[in-house]
């Protein structure tokens, strides 16, 4: 994709060439050009600005025209605490190789390392984001790319801190093996469309590792969400898909491997829920195929609330968690077929790898812990035991409806 | 040689001892005679510490034993039942006393086990053992230390008449060293040419305690137990009148 | 106090009992290991054995041993010995050879099959729970003189301490569902050996269901480091309080 770009870039540098208007501009120590903003001044469309290494504390650099900036050996932009330090204005800018420290913050408004306003086809590659408020921030932005940067901050709390990247009524979007930590929302989306999320880490967020609504027709593919202090969220969205995402070790009353709030008409498949206090939960949520997805030593795997309908979960492998699915209410829209549970304690007497009997996966304690939380400190007692074995033969309190007819005996190989 | 000072014992609403208060001497051999319930074994266990008085002090050698262990080693206990865990063997039994008593007595008194024959069967496990072998085995862990003092608990009970008249010939070769013994027992006739003082308990007290030489005068009576009866009576009508 | 212990340990590994518990435990996690698809799930049908079965078998072969004991008691207590080495042999020698017959029955094989810290902290629980039961079984001995009473509370307190309290808790906690009951539970986990070796077990087994949902008390209680090191004080003084007593009693009881 990068090349892709640089090729594009190179053609329109050739027409500029033509128009024999194009130009590189050094800045350093030891260059033409001492700062970054007096190159600007003076760069015209197509130019290309070289920054070799060196600590550079410039305010507020307002990029306007389309330039190649390139950082040599990542030159340092420091914001002093104070300022914003890119904010991209033009079209088709790239921004390559900069490391980028020390934003400041506002109440007021929201200040970043890196800003995209109204632009399309701009670049962001390579870049080192330290300690900014919020890391890239883009609102009016279409066909953009965000690509391999490591965004980190030092967020204490949800209030004080900004997004990893925070995206804002844009469009196409395409955001790929990002690292981002330590920010208040590793990714943030709202009203974000059409956008591709692949291969990126966010870890270690002060609140979500990804938490995006309205934005519909997006695909996440192959990102890790992992210790997020709450886990992911995402809100008020149809026809997204996610495939081959981790969502990993995510513990906390609050915190879900992933919570689904009216999501509708999408596809989740592929998935790894590893060590999540809840592994998915869902509310509101209609029409959605969970297939392949596996649930590994989870606290809860799935909790579906009453309000979810036509959600359809197959072939999925449920290995190890505390309890498989939890629910708040007998009224059962949603259908299990073929899934793996490691629960199950059926028979198979045909050998055609289908249990013969049902399987239920609510148990009759996790719908008593639904009521009390602090009931979870008998778990795995005897008494326990015995209302639950004395549940699954005479079912009073567990939704009869919720079951899977054809349970796996064998875990799918995913 | 052991003295109790008013020693009182209740179990429950039953008095087992009412203010005893008795000494034995060395040298002596003292039949503790009474009906069933008198307090005879109360007593001896009390001597052991295997009872606690409710009051009263017990003394040996002068010195209270109270909360004390160490006095024992100068006793040998033969109980009324003996039973002993059932996995061990004999020789297993008669070693591990060894082992417990290591040092108090380093002459040890094994005539009992081979005049019993018991060497013979020292690899048998107690389990299968009949109640009169586990009592030879008692007997010979009472005397195998050679201690001061013995205290038997129904000696010849089950005991087969050849044993039996082993065992009084042994309590007399031991009463001859000077030692002090102790029997309780319900047959009177076999204890008459053994002891040398009755003592002689009702309802947790001392009925009476007298040298047999004096009781035999007093009642005019030469067996042993005739000489008892007729001092029972004697006495029960004068407390009667 | 060394010599009859020794006789005591002797006479209890030769007692055909402990071997039959080694291998009924042996037999039973063996086949919990090679019939469960994974060992994970080996683990938790090996729990209930450990949270059931351990204290029941401990606590009632204990009670008879004291009974079946009393005589052998009796002829030590005549030997100039103390009452307290002859009580404390007969309690190490038990729990000896009763953690002896835990770590050979079920601790080995779970050393084998899934030696991680879960399985590490059952192995300690189960041997926790084994010394606990001992003592509370001398305690019952010493109570009780008549053996069928004995034998009958001891039943009573495994009753007790693997499903009564359990049971009564879970009540309080529905009659009281609207109070902050969370330190309430920490102190109610103390009460009983079995739910405190349990949650310590359960924190190692259930961690992610354990975080979410009983709030920062018991994650920061029972997970930290501390936790564990109060919890296991607790199980201290659980097999510390009942041991003490039975040898107070029995230092005066009459025999």
């Amino acid at each position: 994709m990068n090349r892709k770009i640089y090729l594009y870039f190179l053609t329109a540098t050739l027409l500029f060439n033509i128009s024999g208007n194009c130009r590189v501009l050094e800045v350093g120590k030891d260059k033409a050009f001492h700062s970054i903003s007096q190159a600007l001044d003076l760069a015209g469309n197509g130019d290309s600005i070289f920054v070799y290494p060196g600590l550079y504390k410039e305010r507020e650099l307002i990029i306007r025209k389309t330039i190649y900036l390139k950082g040599i050996n990542y030159p340092v932009i420091d914001g002093e605490n104070k300022y914003g330090v890119f904010i991209i204005q033009a079209n088709n800018v790239v921004l390559d190789g900069f490391k980028v420290q020390h934003s400041g913050r506002s109440e007021i408004t929201d200040i970043a390392g890196i800003m995209l306003e109204s632009c399309h086809g701009v670049s962001i590659t390579n870049n080192i984001l330290d300690d900014t408020n919020f890391g890239i921030y883009s609102q009016h932005a279409s066909n953009c790319f965000i690509k391999n940067n490591r965004i980190t901050a030092y967020g204490k709390n949800e209030v004080q801190s900004g997004n990893g990247i925070h995206a804002w009524r844009s469009d196409s979007l395409y955001i790929i093996g990002n690292t981002i930590t330590g920010h208040r929302d590793g990714l943030y989306f709202e009203f974000v469309t059409n956008s591709l999320i692949w291969r990126n880490i966010s870890h270690k967020n002060v609140r979500y590792g990804i938490h995006f609504m309205f934005s519909h027709h997006d695909t996440y593919i192959s990102n890790v969400f992992e210790q997020n202090e709450s886990g992911v969220a995402v809100m008020y969205t149809n026809h997204i898909k996610m495939f081959n995402n981790f969502f990993l070790d995510n513990w906390g009353a609050a915190a879900y491997g992933i919570l689904l709030k009216d999501i509708t008409d999408s596809d989740i498949s592929g998935n790894h829920f590893t060590k999540n206090t809840t592994a998915l939960h869902m509310e509101g949520c209609s029409r959605i195929n969970l297939y392949k997805n596996i649930f590994i030593n989870n606290g809860w795997a799935v909790k579906i609330q009453a309000s979810c309908d036509n959600i359809d979960f197959t072939k999925n492998n449920f290995i190890g968690n505390t309890f498989d699915i939890g629910t708040n209410g007998s009224l059962v829209l949603n259908t299990f077929n073929g899934n793996y549970w490691d629960k199950y304690e059926g028979y198979d007497i045909n050998k055609d790898g289908v249990g013969d009997v049902p399987y239920h996966p609510v148990s009759m304690y996790s719908m008593i812990i639904e009521s009390n939380a602090a009931a979870l400190m008998l778990f795995r007692s005897l008494i326990v035991t015995l209302l639950d074995k004395s549940e699954k033969v005479l079912p009073g309190i567990t939704p009869e409806n919720l079951k899977d007819n054809t349970p796996q005996m064998k875990p799918w190989p995913l | 040689m052991i003295e109790t000072k008013n020693i009182t014992k209740k179990f429950g609403k039953l008095k087992a001892l009412d203010q005893v208060s008795v000494t034995f001497s060395k040298g002596e051999c003292v039949a503790l005679l009474g009906p069933n319930g008198s307090g005879k074994t109360t007593l001896i266990k009390s001597l052991l510490g295997m009872v606690v008085p409710d009051s009263g002090e017990i003394f040996f050698n002068q010195k209270p034993i109270k909360q004390q262990w160490a006095y024992r080693e100068k006793i040998g206990y033969m109980p009324q039942i003996g039973r002993y865990p059932d996995n061990m063997t004999i020789a297993h039994v008669i070693n591990m006393m060894k082992d417990i008593r290591r040092g108090s007595r380093s002459v040890l008194d094994e005539e009992l086990i081979n005049s019993f024959g018991l060497d013979k069967i020292l690899q048998k496990k107690m389990r299968g053992l009949s109640g009169g072998t586990t009592q030879k085995v008692s007997a010979c862990l009472a005397f195998l230390f050679s201690p001061d003092v013995l205290i038997l608990d129904e000696p010849t009970a089950g005991l087969d008449p050849v044993s039996s008249e082993k065992l009084k010939q042994k309590i007399l070769d031991e009463k001859e060293k000077g030692k002090l013994v102790l029997i309780t027992s319900h047959v009177l006739s076999e204890l008459d040419d053994l002891i040398t003082e009755v003592f002689y308990m009702q309802e947790g007290q001392v009925l009476f305690h007298k040298k047999l030489t004096a009781l035999i005068e007093d009642t005019g009576e030469l067996k042993l137990s005739k000489a008892i009866t007729s001092f029972i009576n004697n006495h029960h009508s004068l407390t009667v009148v | 106090m060394k010599k009859i212990l020794k006789y005591v340990m002797v006479d209890i590994v030769q007692n055909k009992i402990v071997l039959i518990y080694t291998a009924l435990l042996l037999i039973i996690s063996l086949s919990i290991f090679n019939l469960e698809d994974s060992a994970a799930k080996g683990m938790l049908s090996l729990l209930n054995i450990i949270l059931i079965l351990v204290p029941l078998i401990c606590i009632i072969f204990s009670t008879i041993y004291v009974y079946n004991s009393a005589e052998f008691i009796e002829l030590l207590v005549s030997q100039p010995l103390k009452r307290k080495s002859i009580w404390l042999s007969l309690f190490y020698g038990l729990a000896l050879s009763l953690c002896i017959a835990f770590f050979v029955g079920a601790g080995i094989p779970i050393l084998f099959y899934h030696a991680d810290s879960t399985g590490i902290m059952m192995i300690l629980t189960g041997i926790a729970l084994t010394i606990v039961f001992v003592g509370i079984a001398l305690l019952a001995g010493v109570l009780a003189r008549d053996k069928a009473k004995g034998i009958g509370f001891s039943i009573l307190l495994w009753l007790y301490f693997s499903l009564i309290f359990d049971a009564l808790v879970l009540f309080l906690l529905f009659q009281f569902q609207d109070y902050p009951l969370e330190n309430v539970m920490v102190v109610f986990s103390f009460l009983n050996p079995i739910d405190l070796g349990r949650i310590q077990i359960l924190l190692k087994m259930d961690i992610s269901a354990l975080m979410g949902y009983t709030g920062a008390v018991y994650r920061d209680f029972f997970g930290s480091s501390m936790g564990i090191i109060i919890s296991f004080l607790g199980l201290a003084a659980w097999i510390f309080l009942p041991v003490y007593f039975s040898l107070r009693i029995f230092r005066k009881k009459d025999l």
